[in-house]
């Protein structure tokens, strides 16, 4: 889905990951190389909030977005890891994406 | 007032119980104290050779042993002495725990500290069974085991503890006579019920540590608010399909609002899933080795938990001292690299649990304030489809038997299992289209909506299309497992259109092909 957005963006290089059942929800792949817009509509540097309605509009082909998202952020029991931390370590949804990030969402598992 | 009798009797007998082993744990410590002392008194001024040797010796010798040790150095060995010789394990341990004690990691001191050591498994399962297994091989004292269920099938290829011809006994005490078997000298207690707000309290008390092997969040978070209000680190580990996740949480164990504890479950889950997200092993399948090994190191961090701790002080929460800060190992048996270490937060400043602003006290469990149930979202079975669009399916049978080919001719059959699970068994005729092929297939109308299909996904639509339309009177019905996901697809057939505004009758096998098998084949295989 390149082509929604301008060329004229500039953009930057992250990977993308999925784990613990989630990668169900994107074409069954872990991992993903993500061209992430470095500023969202209003001209603001991208953060997580952006990159999860970003993989929500662009990367995601299920459906069931509820999944995934609920009420406006990750749903409960996905954790989000920022370069191998928990995100509330980093400022969780207001942390400024960089180039080259690896960030990995992570649902819970229960069985045992 | 009257309601807060059982809330303050619960509180004191919590109290009373931990105040006896406070009192038990000092008599010993004064025991031990002057027993070194008058050895020490009897020897008299210390050569240097032997303020040496005391150095040593206080360096990491054990009690029993520096008192033994220090009066055979005092006098020469008569052969009485010789004879009343008190050794703190019996020669069969020393040959056990050998390989494990002749490590610096563990030595004699950590080898007694397992010995002394109680430990609570919650749940029996995949997780439960090698966890205790390596515990008991590894000599813990006391294994507390908590489950209500018993034995199926279904558990063998993964839950370790139980025999073939344990089928049926109650899990607790399947792995009671495993535990058994493999070391005879932990001491098992058995608890043949599901962990509940009520009896958690009470179950959890005389132990030092929790192992959390259940296999639901209702629990999960049950098990962690009582390690937090009682004060023990928790070992919890979960597995699915080819992943695990494994984490010790409450430690160090410190009381709610010390801020130097470690984070809860609660503090990393603050909400719990939807429960509709939520899949279970038996639904999203599991492999052995995979929970097996998340198991095996819930007793490994077991271990370096128990042999780190200081017997005497563990009642203060000082006495834990972790070196590694909080995180969470994720394994992925199919990715490179297969393990993975996150560093976690630390407590959550409004945890409702292990905050200073803590709602969950000990008397919420007894007075019935906390319902894990009900907080986690009781998953409700999928009742969707009106009486007139489902099938049972005995009437389905007879369908099938009308039919010119006694299978499908004259009416189309969907099977909206995985491709996977319709390989193994099927009835004959049978078109498949994996449900989450359906998922994914956008409403109609939507922008896009082509493009964003594979070509798999694009072929089957198209097989489909072709099916339902070579006939507008044939009558489709839909079948899957159980009869949940069934539902759903019908309803999204008709979404789709594909029951041409009512003309054409689309409906499902009630109970799917469990109850194929109940009620029309038993010879039809069930996984």
């Amino acid at each position: 889905m390149a082509e929604t957005k301008p060329e004229t963006v500039d953009v930057m290089d992250i990977t993308v990951e999925f784990t613990g059942g989630l990668e169900m929800l994107f074409s069954n792949k872990r991992k993903h190389n993500i061209s992430l817009p470095s500023k969202d509509a209003s001209g603001a540097p991208a953060n997580i909030n952006f990159l999860v309605e970003y993989l929500c509009k662009h990367v995601m082909k299920d459906p069931r977005k509820d999944l995934f998202v609920l009420d406006d952020t990750v749903r409960p029991g996905i954790l989000v890891l920022i370069n191998e931390a928990d995100w509330e370590l980093e400022g969780e949804g207001e942390y400024a994406v960089q180039k080259g990030d690896n960030i990995i969402f992570v649902s819970t598992l229960h069985g045992g | 007032m009257a309601d807060r009798i059982p809330a303050l009797e619960t509180q004191i007998r919590l109290l009373e119980a931990r105040l006896r082993r406070l009192k038990g744990d000092l008599a010993e410590a004064r025991k031990t104290a002057e027993a070194s002392a008058q050895v020490y008194e009897t020897l008299g001024p210390l050569s240097s050779s032997e303020k040496d040797l005391k150095l040593a010796i206080d360096g990491g010798f054990p009690d029993a042993w520096r008192t033994e040790t220090l009066a055979a150095l005092a006098q020469p060995v008569s052969p009485e002495a010789k004879q009343k010789k008190h050794w703190p394990l019996s020669q069969e341990e020393y040959r056990r725990y050998g390989r494990q004690m002749i490590m610096r990691e563990v030595g004699l001191e950590g080898q007694l500290k397992l010995k002394r050591s109680r430990v609570l498994i919650v749940g029996l399962g995949g997780l439960g069974c090698p966890a205790s297994a390596y515990l008991a091989g590894a000599g813990v004292g006391t294994l507390g085991l908590v489950d209500g269920d018993v034995v199926e099938d279904s558990n063998l290829h993964r839950q370790i503890l139980h025999g073939t011809e344990r089928v049926g006994m109650p899990k607790v005490l399947s792995a009671a006579e495993g535990i058994k078997s493999i070391n005879p000298w932990v001491s098992c207690r058995t608890y043949e019920s599901h962990l509940s707000a009520e009896n958690v309290m009470e179950t959890f008390l005389d132990y030092d540590l929790v192992i959390d092997c259940s296999d639901n969040p209702a629990t999960r978070y049950l098990v962690s608010d009582a390690c937090v209000v009682l004060g023990k680190p928790l070992v919890t580990a979960s597995a699915l399909r080819t992943e695990g996740q494994l984490m010790v949480l409450n430690y160090p164990p410190r009381p709610p609002g010390d801020t130097t504890g470690g984070p809860c479950y609660r503090c990393v889950f603050p909400r719990p899933p939807p429960a509709d997200s939520i899949v279970t092993c038996g639904d999203g399948g599991v492999l052995g080795p995979v929970v097996g090994l998340m198991g095996v190191l819930q007793a490994l961090e077991a271990i370096k938990v128990l042999t780190k701790t200081d017997p005497i002080s563990k009642e203060a929460a000082d006495g834990w001292a972790p070196t590694e800060p909080p995180s969470l190992t994720i394994f992925s048996a199919y990715s490179a690299p297969q393990f993975r270490s996150i560093r976690l937060r630390s407590r959550r400043a409004k945890c409702a649990t292990c905050s200073v602003q803590a709602t969950v006290t000990a008397e919420s469990f007894t007075s019935g304030s906390l319902d894990y149930i009900q907080f986690c979202g009781a998953i409700h079975s999928v009742n969707l489809l009106s009486t007139w669009e489902r099938m049972p399916a005995r009437d389905y049978a007879a369908v099938r038997n009308r039919s010119a080919d006694k299978e499908t001719k004259g009416h189309v059959l969907i099977d909206v299992r995985e491709r996977v699970q319709f390989d193994i068994c099927h009835l004959d005729g049978s078109f498949n289209l994996p449900f989450s092929c359906l998922n994914s297939w956008p409403a109609p109308g939507t922008p896009g909506s082509e493009s964003n299909e594979d070509s798999e996904t694009q072929k089957l639509h198209h097989q489909l299309q072709q099916l339902i339309v070579r006939d507008p009177d044939e009558p489709v019905y839909v079948i899957c497992r159980l009869g949940n996901d069934s539902q759903i697809a019908v309803k999204k057939f008709k979404e789709l259109g594909f029951d041409n505004g009512g003309i054409k009758w689309i409906g499902d096998i009630t109970g799917g092909l469990r109850a194929w098998k109940k009620d029309v084949d038993d010879g039809f295989p069930e996984y």
